[in-house]
């Protein structure tokens, strides 16, 4: 039950902006909460939930606009400043130290001494306190690393209310719990919430936010969608307000789906595939010439796919037949020579070389396939990176600038150029879209379609709807890492989407 | 004054073979005015003899040890073990040696047993996922032990002329050890930069991730670089054996692994991984040597050798940081402007 409307609310952020290297990350962003509420806080990858909470708890510094406490402007420079002014954040990795103790680790940075040594005894009774106060029993001499991670979860909560929070962000604190320990941990939250906190609960578990959420805030690139009442808020609007735009104001988009239907030969043949803590069994046919997409919430097993597929987390079960001869794929290097190419959603830690040149980082994929020793003359290297930066329009000063010093969507179509210097049968392309310019995505999104044309195959996964509907002949809908429903041709609209990935059964 | 502060900019910048070469120029320069005699060479027997041949001759360790570290510490890992691997090398080839088993035989036995040992290591990092300090770490502490076994815990002297030329010799009129240094230096950048290798290599040490996903045999490499450090080491230690014309088990390489990674990092490249730079590792050995034989000259006491030493590195290392560079010329910067 949200408590009586005071006249300001706890916190009130309005028109907050922050860019990253000239990317818009959050634009004109507002959010409201009020004590005694629990907020969620909803919207997919890159819809700006974490920079949103980076500028308040003084990780980012906000380009513009304004952050009120109890109608106190404030602007917190870093995150101990933050949890002074009372904003206190528990993240997703619980961030403590599992070899010290229970009481440590709540007392950690604030441990009370005297003469400038500890004192023990005063430490363990208010770390006693601060899990009492949350309701949880728990031997605070115990070390951390030898509890659950539900109970580390609660350790962390204890530890950002031992400051005097007004505010308690939680970040994903669920997705590492069982559906007992959800329960503890919601107990706790409405506790709290009857104290007067007001609560900000990032996840992407939908039944969790209906279940203890009061509002909801939702983001979509980092623009402000809406706040809703969440027991006003249908699921299949909430997703809606996730994905795309309303469907009243939609307009019919071109489709190129309607030639696809001809009888093309199959290029990956996939039954019954899985593996075990990743994915659940799928069965997926990729037809030469064809775009087919995977669209889902997060977590529904879109990349894990993907990595299946290409070899990183290769399938235990069913069976996969490529242009028709049974195949086996247990790694990256078997996947490209059956001419598999693969672009992770992440493009940091698992696509760009970072300190290597653009030139390097393009012809890695290509001279990985020939083998050590049939290296490319320095003179084919520079034409082949000098092709694509002309073809993809690649902004760099030189075929030798360190690829890190590149934007995002300059990186992601290098990138791409480095998958398609292996010219692949079949390439899977991985949010290729994600936290790069408008101008970038439409020239990603026109280079697929000319791909398929040349009778390329594309698995391409999105969290995009519009995207998908714009770019795929086929869509595979996953949700709870299984496959729940395909759309071929005209069925391919948005509402329809967002309507299998709605839909319980 | 902005065009000179600009000018000054660039030359402060310089590529990753700047400063070490800084470094060795100052102390030639500083030998060169103090320690009286130190430019001259002089011609004895048709071989070259002077205090920077000996510089050279003396560095041939530390600069072979190098040129296998550099790769190690490219692929984002490092090499603790190759103290121990010059000392398991020289005691089997003095101990074949003594055995009356050809000289070549003897040679090849003992490279091929450095290479075992890289190889354990190898596997020990790409395949058991045990990091690089810890896994070499294991043979750095056990590698001596197994040397002494064959040993017997004795020092093995020998006097075989063509062992003994290996470390003593001259070729060319200079010390056959340099050649030895400049043919596995040629190779080692053949193999890297005329293949592929280097570039799988650098992807590898710079985000390894991404490197398999490219389809790089990561685990191929990371295992054959140990090999390879493992191979150069037991070059070493055949030149180290020859040099005093005996196995000595407990003291031969002893803390060189050290200066070895010194060398790899003064020279530019980055302990974290990544890009390396061959040439600059040997101008960091020398580097390393020049100050020692300096340290020699100037008759410091080898107790207390060290301090001075570690001064110049810690010079070199902060120049070869951008940030260090940066607050510099900040405070110049102001300086100027007052």
């Amino acid at each position: 039950m949200p408590a009586p409307q005071s006249p300001e609310p706890l916190l009130r952020i309005e028109g907050l902006s922050k860019s990253f290297r000239g990317v818009k990350a959050l634009s004109e962003v507002q959010l409201t909460v009020r004590a005694g509420e629990i907020h969620a806080l909803m919207g997919e990858n890159g819809a700006g939930k974490s920079t949103l909470i980076k500028a308040l708890t003084g990780v980012h510094a906000p380009d513009a606009g304004e952050i009120r406490l109890l109608g106190r402007q404030v602007r917190p420079e870093s995150p101990r400043d933050a949890e002074n002014l009372g904003i206190s954040t528990v993240y997703q990795e619980v961030n403590l130290v599992p070899t010290m103790s229970v009481a440590d680790n709540i007392c950690l940075g604030r441990q009370p001494t005297r003469f400038g040594f500890l004192r023990k005894r005063a430490l363990r009774d208010r770390a006693a306190k601060a899990l009492s106060r949350i309701g949880v029993q728990l031997d605070v001499s115990r070390s951390l690393g030898s509890c659950s991670m539900a109970e580390q979860q609660l350790v962390a909560i204890a530890r950002a209310l031992d400051v005097q929070a007004k505010l308690l962000i939680l970040d994903e604190p669920t997705s590492s719990l069982d559906e007992r320990e959800v329960e503890t941990l919601f107990n706790v939250m409405r506790q709290l919430r009857a104290e007067g906190l007001g609560l900000i609960f990032v996840t992407h578990f939908l039944d969790q936010v209906y279940a203890i959420s009061d509002r909801i805030t939702v983001l979509r690139n980092g623009t402000f969608v809406g706040e809703y009442v969440a027991t006003e808020l249908p699921r299949l609007k909430l997703i809606n307000a996730m994905l795309g735009r309303e469907f009243a104001e939609m307009e019919k988009l071109e489709h190129t789906a309607a030639e696809a239907e001809v009888k093309r030969e199959v290029v990956l043949e996939a039954r019954g595939i899985s593996k075990a803590g990743v994915m659940g069994e799928i069965d997926l046919d990729i037809h030469k010439g064809e775009v087919l997409g995977l669209a889902g919430l997060l977590g529904s097993g879109r990349s894990e796919t993907a990595k299946m597929l290409f070899g990183i987390h290769p399938s235990e079960t069913g069976h996969l037949k490529i242009n028709g001869a049974e195949a086996s794929i247990r790694s990256p290097r078997v996947a490209m020579r059956h001419k598999f190419g693969f672009c992770s959603e992440d493009r940091k830690t698992e696509g760009v070389i970072p300190h290597l040149s653009v030139r390097e980082n393009i012809i890695l994929a290509m001279q990985a396939s020939r083998g050590p020793l049939r290296q490319l003359s320095a003179k084919e290297q520079q034409t082949i990176a000098e092709h694509y930066i002309r073809a993809l329009n690649i902004k760099t000063a030189s075929t030798e600038t360190p690829i890190m010093n590149l934007s995002g969507g300059n990186q992601q179509k290098a990138l791409l150029a480095r998958w398609l210097a292996t010219q692949p049968k079949l390439i899977i392309l991985d949010e290729p879209t994600r936290g790069i310019d408008v101008g970038a995505k439409a020239e990603i999104e026109k280079l697929i379609h000319s791909l398929r044309a040349d009778g390329m195959s594309v698995l391409f996964i999105s969290s995009d709807v519009e995207e998908i509907v714009r770019t795929c002949q086929r869509v595979a809908v996953l949700r709870d890492r299984k496959k729940v429903g395909e759309l071929r041709g005209s069925e391919i609209q948005p509402e329809n989407i967002v309507h299998v990935i709605a839909h319980h059964d | 004054m902005t065009d000179s502060l600009g000018k000054v900019r660039s030359w402060f910048s310089g590529g990753s073979l700047f400063w070490p070469a800084v470094g060795l120029g100052l102390l030639f320069i500083f030998n060169a005015i103090f320690a009286s005699g130190f430019l001259n060479i002089e011609v004895r027997d048709g071989h070259l003899y002077g205090a920077m041949i000996d510089i050279v001759h003396q560095g041939a360790k530390v600069m072979l040890l190098a040129i296998g570290m550099t790769l190690v510490i490219g692929s984002g890992g490092v090499d603790l073990s190759v103290g121990s691997i010059m000392a398991i090398a020289g005691a089997v080839a003095a101990a074949m040696v003594q055995a009356n088993i050809g000289l070549p035989a003897a040679l090849l036995a003992a490279l091929g047993i450095a290479c075992v040992a890289g190889l354990c290591n190898g596997l020990l990092v790409s395949v058991a996922g045990i990091q690089p300090i810890i896994a070499t770490l294991i043979l750095m502490v056990a590698g001596r032990g197994v040397a002494m076994l064959i040993t017997n815990g004795q020092i093995l002297t020998f006097e075989n002329p063509g062992f003994v030329f290996l470390g003593n010799g001259h070729f060319l009129g200079l010390p056959f050890t340099l050649t030895v240094v400049l043919v596995t230096l040629a190779l080692t950048l053949l193999l890297t930069r005329k293949t592929a290798i280097g570039l799988f290599l650098e992807s590898l040490g710079d985000n390894e991730r991404a490197a398999r996903y490219s389809g790089v045999p990561t685990r191929l490499i990371k295992t054959l670089v140990y090999v390879f450090s493992g191979l150069c080491a037991g070059i070493a230690g055949l030149i180290a054996a020859s040099n005093i014309k005996a196995a000595d088990s407990s003291r031969v390489g002893e803390m060189l692994e050290l200066d070895a990674i010194f060398a790899v990092v003064v020279g530019g490249t980055a302990l974290t991984g990544g890009r390396f730079t061959l040439l600059g590792s040997i101008l960091g050995a020398l580097l390393i040597q020049t100050l020692t034989t300096t340290m020699y000259n100037l008759g410091v006491p080898p107790s207390v050798a060290p301090v001075p030493k570690a001064i110049v590195i810690l010079a070199v290392c902060l120049m070869q940081s951008s940030k260090f560079r940066e607050h510099l010329l900040a405070l110049a910067g102001r300086k100027a402007t007052a």
